[in-house]
C-alpha cells in the first residue's frame, strides 16, 4: 500500500506529521505556562538583578585616614581622599585604632600619613605614606590598589608643580583602551551574563520535556505512531526554539536600553549566532533528557552541567587565557565559552568576523553533535 | 518516635543512592567540579598575549621589551613591523595588548628625559585590561626609576608604601576557593532537597506518607537528614582539598568553620524543602531550584564584592544564606576568624533556615494541588 502512494502525498503527510508534532508540543506549553515564564520572565528577572548586582568597579569605598601631624600639605592630599568618587574616608586619631577597624571589616584600606610626612620626603623616593589594604578579595584589593595610586599620583603632581618641581618620570605610559574606554565592567558582564542566562533558559526549557515522556510512557505511545524520531525531535525543539529566540531578543533589547550597553555590530549578525547557540544549549537540555531515566535525573543533571560551568568556565568573568592549559581545554567543551567570545565581540568590537566565524562554527559543531547523539540514544531505546 | 525517623531517613537514603547513576550525580561531579573550578577561577593573570611594535632602533626601548619579555605575567606572541598590523592583532583577541614605541624611543630618553610607551589595549574584558595596565605600568616605572639613577635624571618621586593584610602576594585563589566550598555545598544540599518532596507527590507516595502515624515534624526530619548527612561530608572533603590541595591557609577554629557549615546547611536544605514542598510537579521544582540557586550564588560576594552593588541590591543579599556562609569561611581560612567574632553572620542564617523549614512542614499538609 505504502508504494502506491505518490511522492508527493508522502511528503504531504510528513509534513502533517510534523505539523501535529509541533502543535501537541505548543499546546504542552500553553497548558502549563512554566515554559512561557522560563522563555520570558526569567531573562527579565536574571538580566535586571545581575545587571545592576554583578559589577567589578568598587566605589565608595571605605577607607581609614590617619594624620599624625596635621599640616597644610596632609590636608589637601586627605581632601584629595575625600573628594575621590572611589573613596569614603573616615578620619582616625591613631593607626591603632585604624587597624581594629581594617580588622573589624569597618574599613577595606588604611592610609597613613605618618609623622614625617611633607617637604623632604615628599620628593627623594621615599615613602612618607603607609597604606594597608584587607587583601582577602585579591582582585579588589588590587582594584583599590589601583585607585589609590591613582589618588597619589595625581596630587604629587599638583603638589610638585606648585613647588616648581617636576615628577615626571623619564618613560610615560600612553594607555589607548579599545572598546571600552571607561572601563565600566558592566559593559562586558552584561553580555556575558546573557550567555550565562541563555544556557540556563535553554537547558530548562528542554531538560525535562523528553525525561516526562519516557516516565509517563508516552514517549513508546508515540513511537508506535508514524512519526519517525527525526520528526518526533524536531517537533521539541522547533517550538522551544521559537520560545528562547523571544528570550534572546528580550535579553538584547535589555541590555542595549537598559544597561546601555553599546551595540556596535549588527542585529542580525547577533540573532544568527543566537540561532546557533540556543541550538546548543536546546540540544543539551534535550541530551540531558534523552541520557535521564527520570525527570529527577534529568533535573540534577541540569543543575550540575549547565550554571556553574557557563558561570565559571565561559570566561564570561575568569579570563580563559590565564587558566591552566589542561583547564583551558575542558573550557572547549562548554558551548557558553563561545557564545560569551561573540557576544563580547560583536557587542563592543562590532564586526571581527575572525572571531565571529571560527566560534560560530564551533557552536554549530557542538549542536550538530548534541543532536545526532539525541537522535542515536532516541532510536536505540526504540529495541 | 526516634526509631520512625531513622526509618525514614534510611528509604531517603535508598532513595537518593540505591540507583547507581543517581548515586554517581550527586558525589562525581562535585568533587570534580571543584578542582577545574578552583584551578579555573582566578582574576590573577597568566601569559597574558601582547606584541610588541618597535619602530626605535636605539637601546633603551630593547631593554625595555627584555623586562617585559622577562615578566611571567606576559607572553609575547608578535613582532609587528607596521601600523596596520595593530587593528587585527587586537580585533582577533591574537594579543590583548600592543606596546609601541616610537622611533625616537631612545633618542628622546637621553636627550630630553622623557619618551613616550603607547600602549593598546583590549577593553572587551575590562578587569583583564585594567589589571594588565596595572602590570604593564609598574615594569615602567621600575625601568624609569632605573634609567634615571643611571643617568642622572629626576629623582624618582615619593611612593605609597603598600602592604596587604590577610593575604600578602594577593592570589586570588585563596579568595575564591574557599568560595567554592560553599558554592559545591550549596548545589548538592540543593540536588538533594529540592525535588524530594515533588517527586513524591508525583508519583503519590506523599499521600501514602502523609496517612501514616508519622507526624509532620518527623516527615520533615526524614527528609533533612540525608541533605544534611550528604552535604557536611562533601563539604569536609572539599574544604580538605582546599587546604592539602590547593594549599589555602586555615587559620581559624574549625568550630567557628563547622558551626558556620551547620547553620549554612540548615538554612540550604530548609530553602530546598520548602521549594519541593511549594512545587506540583518535579519541573517547577527544578525551576525553584534554578531560580534560587543562580542568584543566591551570582550575588553572593563569590566573584564580584557586594559592596559593588546598587543599596537596595545590597539589602536583597540579607536574604541570602550564602552571603553569611563566605563571609564565615573566608575569614576563618584567611583572618582566623572565631566565634565570637562571627556572631553577626551565624544567626541570619538559623533564622532563615528555621522560617523555610515550619513552612515547608506546614506545607506539607495544606498544600492544595
Amino acid at each position: 500500500m505504502k508504494t502506491m502512494k505518490h511522492p508527493d502525498s508522502t511528503r504531504r503527510s510528513a509534513g502533517m506529521r510534523l505539523h501535529g508534532m509541533i502543535r501537541k508540543e505548543t499546546l504542552q506549553i500553553l497548558r502549563d505556562p512554566s515554559s512561557i515564564a522560563i522563555a520570558f520572565v526569567l531573562p527579565l528577572v536574571l538580566l535586571l538583578i545581575f545587571g545592576y548586582g554583578v559589577s567589578l568597579d568598587a566605589e565608595h569605598v571605605p577607607i581609614a585616614l590617619v594624620v599624625e601631624h596635621p599640616s597644610a600639605q596632609t590636608s589637601s592630599l586627605t581632601s584629595a581622599f575625600y573628594h575621590s568618587a572611589y573613596f569614603d574616608p573616615t578620619g582616625y586619631p591613631h593607626i591603632r585604632q585604624a587597624e581594629e577597624a581594617l580588622r573589624e571589616k569597618k574599613v577595606d584600606g588604611i592610609v597613613w600619613l605618618r609623622d614625617n610626612f611633607g617637604g623632604e620626603t615628599l620628593s627623594a623616593g621615599r615613602s612618607p605614606v603607609g597604606v594597608f589594604v584587607n587583601g582577602v578579595d585579591a582582585n579588589n584589593a588590587r582594584i583599590i590598589q589601583g585607585y589609590m595610586e591613582g589618588v597619589w599620583a595625581k596630587w604629587l603632581e599638583q603638589f610638585s608643580a606648585a613647588q616648581g618641581m617636576s615628577v615626571e618620570m623619564p618613560v610615560t605610559l600612553e594607555q589607548r583602551i579599545w572598546f571600552n574606554p571607561g572601563l565600566r565592567s558592566r559593559d562586558y558582564l552584561v553580555p556575558g551574563l546573557i550567555a550565562v542566562i541563555m544556557t540556563l533558559i535553554g537547558a530548562l526549557l528542554t531538560a525535562m520535556v523528553v525525561a516526562r515522556e519516557w516516565e509517563r510512557g508516552t514517549m513508546e505511545a508515540l513511537m508506535v505512531t508514524p512519526v519517525s524520531v527525526r520528526e518526533i525531535l524536531l517537533g521539541k525543539i522547533i517550538p522551544y526554539f521559537i520560545l528562547g529566540m523571544g528570550g534572546m531578543l528580550l535579553s538584547v533589547a535589555m541590555a542595549v536600553w537598559l544597561f546601555q550597553v553599546p551595540l556596535r555590530g549588527s542585529l542580525w549578525v547577533l540573532l544568527g549566532t543566537s540561532a546557533l547557540f540556543l541550538l546548543v544549549a536546546l540540544g543539551m537540555g534535550l541530551l540531558i533528557s534523552t541520557l535521564a531515566k527520570n525527570q529527577f535525573m534529568a533535573g540534577q543533571l541540569a543543575i550540575i552541567t549547565t550554571f556553574l560551568p557557563a558561570f565559571i568556565l565561559s570566561g564570561f568573568i575568569f579570563d580563559i587565557g590565564s587558566m591552566p592549559a589542561a583547564i583551558q581545554w575542558i573550557t572547549r567543551l562548554i558551548g557558553a565559552r563561545y557564545f560569551v567570545a561573540i557576544l563580547q565581540t560583536v557587542f563592543l568590537a562590532g564586526h571581527v568576523w575572525p572571531v565571529i566565524l571560527a566560534n560560530s562554527l564551533a557552536l554549530l559543531i557542538m549542536g550538530v553533535i548534541f543532536l545526532a547523539l539525541v537522535k542515536r540514544r532516541t532510536q536505540k531505546r526504540l529495541e | 518516635m526516634l526509631n520512625r525517623i531513622f526509618a525514614l531517613m534510611i528509604k531517603e537514603f535508598l532513595a537518593l543512592l540505591k540507583d547507581k547513576r543517581s548515586r554517581t550525580v550527586i558525589i562525581v561531579p562535585p568533587l570534580l567540579q571543584l578542582i577545574v573550578f578552583g584551578y579555573a577561577a582566578t582574576y590573577d593573570l597568566n601569559r597574558v598575549p601582547y606584541a610588541i611594535y618597535n619602530e626605535d632602533p636605539g637601546a633603551a626601548s630593547r631593554e625595555l621589551a627584555a623586562r617585559m619579555e622577562g615578566s611571567p605575567t606576559f607572553h609575547l606572541v608578535a613582532d609587528l613591523q607596521n601600523d596596520s598590523q595593530i587593528a587585527p592583532m587586537i580585533n582577533t583577541r591574537k594579543a590583548l595588548m600592543i606596546l609601541h614605541m616610537g622611533p625616537h624611543f631612545t633618542r628622546d630618553l637621553l636627550l630630553d628625559q622623557s619618551s613616550k610607551l603607547q600602549v593598546i589595549v583590549d577593553g572587551r574584558n575590562s578587569n583583564t585590561a585594567m589589571l594588565a595596565l596595572g602590570y604593564v605600568r609598574n615594569i615602567v616605572s621600575r625601568f624609569s626609576e632605573q634609567w634615571a639613577s643611571e643617568h642622572g635624571g629626576v629623582r624618582p618621586p615619593a611612593r605609597l608604601n603598600i602592604r596587604t593584610w590577610f593575604n600578602p602576594n594577593l592570589e586570588s585563589r585563596w579568595f575564591i576557593v574557599p568560595g567554592i566550598v560553599g558554592l559545591l555545598t550549596l548545589v548538592v544540599t540543593l540536588l538533594v532537597t529540592a525535588l524530594s518532596v515533588a517527586r513524591e507527590r508525583e508519583a503519590g507516595t506523599f499521600d501514602q506518607l502523609l496517612v501514616t502515624p508519622l507526624h509532620p515534624v518527623e516527615i520533615l526530619l526524614g527528609k533533612v537528614m540525608p541533605g544534611f548527612i550528604i552535604g557536611s561530608i562533601e563539604a569536609s572533603f572539599i574544604i580538605l582539598v582546599a587546604v592539602f590541595w590547593f594549599h589555602v591557609p586555615l587559620l581559624g577554629s574549625l568550630t567557628a568553620l563547622y558551626t558556620g557549615l551547620f547553620l549554612f546547611l540548615l538554612s540550604a536544605i530548609g530553602v530546598g524543602l520548602m521549594i519541593s514542598s511549594i512545587a506540583v510537579t518535579q519541573q517547577q521544582g527544578l525551576l525553584g531550584a534554578f531560580l534560587f540557586l543562580v542568584p543566591s550564588i551570582i550575588l553572593s560576594g563569590f566573584a564580584t564584592p557586594i559592596a559593588n552593588m546598587p543599596p537596595f541590591m545590597q539589602d536583597l543579599t540579607l536574604l541570602n544564606p550564602m552571603r553569611y556562609f563566605l563571609v564565615i569561611i573566608r575569614s576563618v581560612f584567611l583572618e582566623g576568624g572565631s566565634v565570637s567574632l562571627l556572631w553577626p553572620q551565624y544567626w541570619p542564617m538559623a533564622v532563615i533556615g528555621m522560617v523555610n523549614l515550619s513552612i515547608a512542614a506546614w506545607l506539607f499538609r495544606h498544600r492544595l494541588y
